[in-house]
């Protein structure tokens, strides 16, 4: 049986003598997607970036796809990063910027595998335009395209309904959706309550550095999350 | 913008995964160092605003200068040294501030290739910048100043190619370190300049003789020191750069 494809065990990290994340246990799988709400502050984006293995934990352990982590270039292949920060050269075009990246990650062909990611998103109408010349929400797609360009078993996506309108964040969940159902993993950091929860499979409020409920399918009703979520935060202010 | 979502190849995003081998340190510096060249020819703003800095420095200096007071081969290389050191603070600066406001530089270190590639592939490009800057600053001098560089090319260029690795390499590692700072563009300079001054000093020493019609042999020392200097920087500042990464 092949392991999960993320495994944490009482994961800790601490700056100085703040606890970012103190003790955070989950197993996801493929198809999994993991919705992590909190008030700003709570760890989330910390959490984040251990399960990317851009940082070491203090304590406990965390794997993907059973390699440990920080787990060096091995495991950063395995994992697409997504912020509300698009991550882009905006002078270069989507696709030089898509085969970018896919030439740091070693993609066997470049150029084909940045045409098939452009067209998953939608964007192969705008793949010679120079990202500076594009919309939010397609210049999102674009920084989707370049975080799944290697087919990472996961994605980390902090914050990425910011700043998009109700249509881009539509837009966005489709696509979410659609890496979900094709088996990748999803972690998905947001305020944005509706969107998440349409999506995900596990939901997760983290308040000072804990996950203060975990929830499974059935995820409670947006209503009912939503005043849970306020009830929690509230709580942790 | 349309919003309609086309639907996945499911050959291209499945379960089973293709595995891809990441590039080893050069390749992955070679990449880096292309991109960030194809950024610039893009915006031409590095190189434009360096370049637009040498000319006017050396017009400036030429029409402040008075022949009967000062030779053209004394003044020529300091002049020469300062505009190299000041235009290559301005696109060392770019280096890793161009990539600020959409944290591309996250990317790079989300990337599965080993940090010492992404130091080296930014100090690569900055390498290219830097002797675009001076092949054109180089001749324009000789022809305000009206000095015959010709005979002293090579001479030159080896001390002028030297210099610049040193200087790359340094500013390369403290525009990294510098960037995240509010104060980033105060910080670079004074951080690299205290270790610009050795450079500085033998290069345009070793300028200076050069112009004075001393043979090439008189400056094997001051290119010797250069070149040791290099290899001392290059080495330390890509050994370096990881952990400043992981700070």
């Amino acid at each position: 049986m092949p392991p999960p494809t993320l495994l944490a065990t009482h994961l800790t990290r601490t700056f100085g003598p703040r606890r970012a994340v103190a003790g955070v246990s989950i197993e996801l799988n493929p198809g999994d997607c993991l919705a992590l709400f909190g008030p700003n502050g709570a760890g989330k984006t910390t959490l984040l970036r251990l399960f990317g293995g851009l940082l070491k934990p203090t304590s406990g352990t965390a794997s993907i796809d059973g390699i440990p982590l920080p787990g060096g270039p091995q495991v950063r292949a395995k994992v697409g990063l997504l912020s509300h920060h698009t991550m882009l050269y905006p002078p270069l075009t989507a696709r030089e910027n898509v085969e970018f990246s896919a030439r740091l990650y070693g993609v066997t062909n470049p150029r084909q595998a940045a045409h098939a990611a452009l067209s998953t998103l939608g964007a192969l109408d705008y793949a010679d335009t120079s990202v500076q010349s594009l919309s939010r929400g397609m210049q999102q797609r674009v920084s989707i395209a370049r975080a799944i360009v290697h087919t990472p078993s996961i994605v980390l996506a902090d914050e990425p309904f910011t700043g998009l309108d109700a249509s881009g964040a539509a837009a966005l969940s489709a696509v979410f959706t659609q890496l979900r159902d094709s088996g990748a993993t999803l972690i998905i950091v947001t305020h944005n309550l509706d969107e998440a929860l349409s999506l995900c499979t596990h939901a997760a409020i983290m308040r000072r550095g804990r996950f203060a409920r975990l929830d499974t399918a059935p995820i409670p009703r947006l209503a009912e999350y939503t005043a849970l979520y306020k009830e929690l935060s509230v709580d942790a202010a | 913008m349309p919003h309609n979502i086309s639907a996945p190849p499911p050959e291209q995003y499945a379960l089973s995964r293709p595995t891809y081998t990441p590039p080893g340190v050069l390749r992955s510096a070679l990449i880096i160092a292309r991109k960030d060249i194809q950024v610039e020819l893009r915006t031409r703003s590095t190189i434009f605003s360096a370049l637009t800095f040498a000319v006017l420095a050396l017009a400036i200096s030429f029409f402040a200068w008075d022949p009967t007071a000062v030779g053209p081969t004394d003044l020529a290389p300091g002049v020469l040294w300062v505009i190299f050191t000041f235009s290559g603070l301005l696109s060392l600066h770019r280096s890793f501030g161009g990539e600020q406001p959409t944290r591309a530089a996250d990317a790079l270190i989300a990337a599965p290739i080993e940090q010492e590639g992404v130091f080296l592939g930014k100090a690569l490009a900055n390498l290219v910048f830097i002797a675009a800057i001076q092949i054109v600053t180089v001749p324009a001098a000789a022809l305000l100043y009206n000095v015959s560089m010709g005979p002293i090319a090579l001479p030159l260029a080896a001390i002028v190619l030297a210099a610049a690795i040193g200087l790359v390499a340094v500013g390369t590692l403290f525009s990294a370190m510098a960037v995240t700072t509010r104060l980033a563009e105060l910080l670079l300079p004074l951080l690299a300049l205290p270790f610009f001054v050795p450079i500085v000093i033998c290069a345009a020493q070793a300028t200076s003789k050069l112009l004075a019609g001393r043979p090439a042999a008189d400056v094997n020392g001051y290119l010797r020191l250069l070149v040791t200097f290099d290899i001392v920087a290059v080495v330390v500042c890509t050994l370096t750069y990881p952990s400043l990464i992981e700070q």
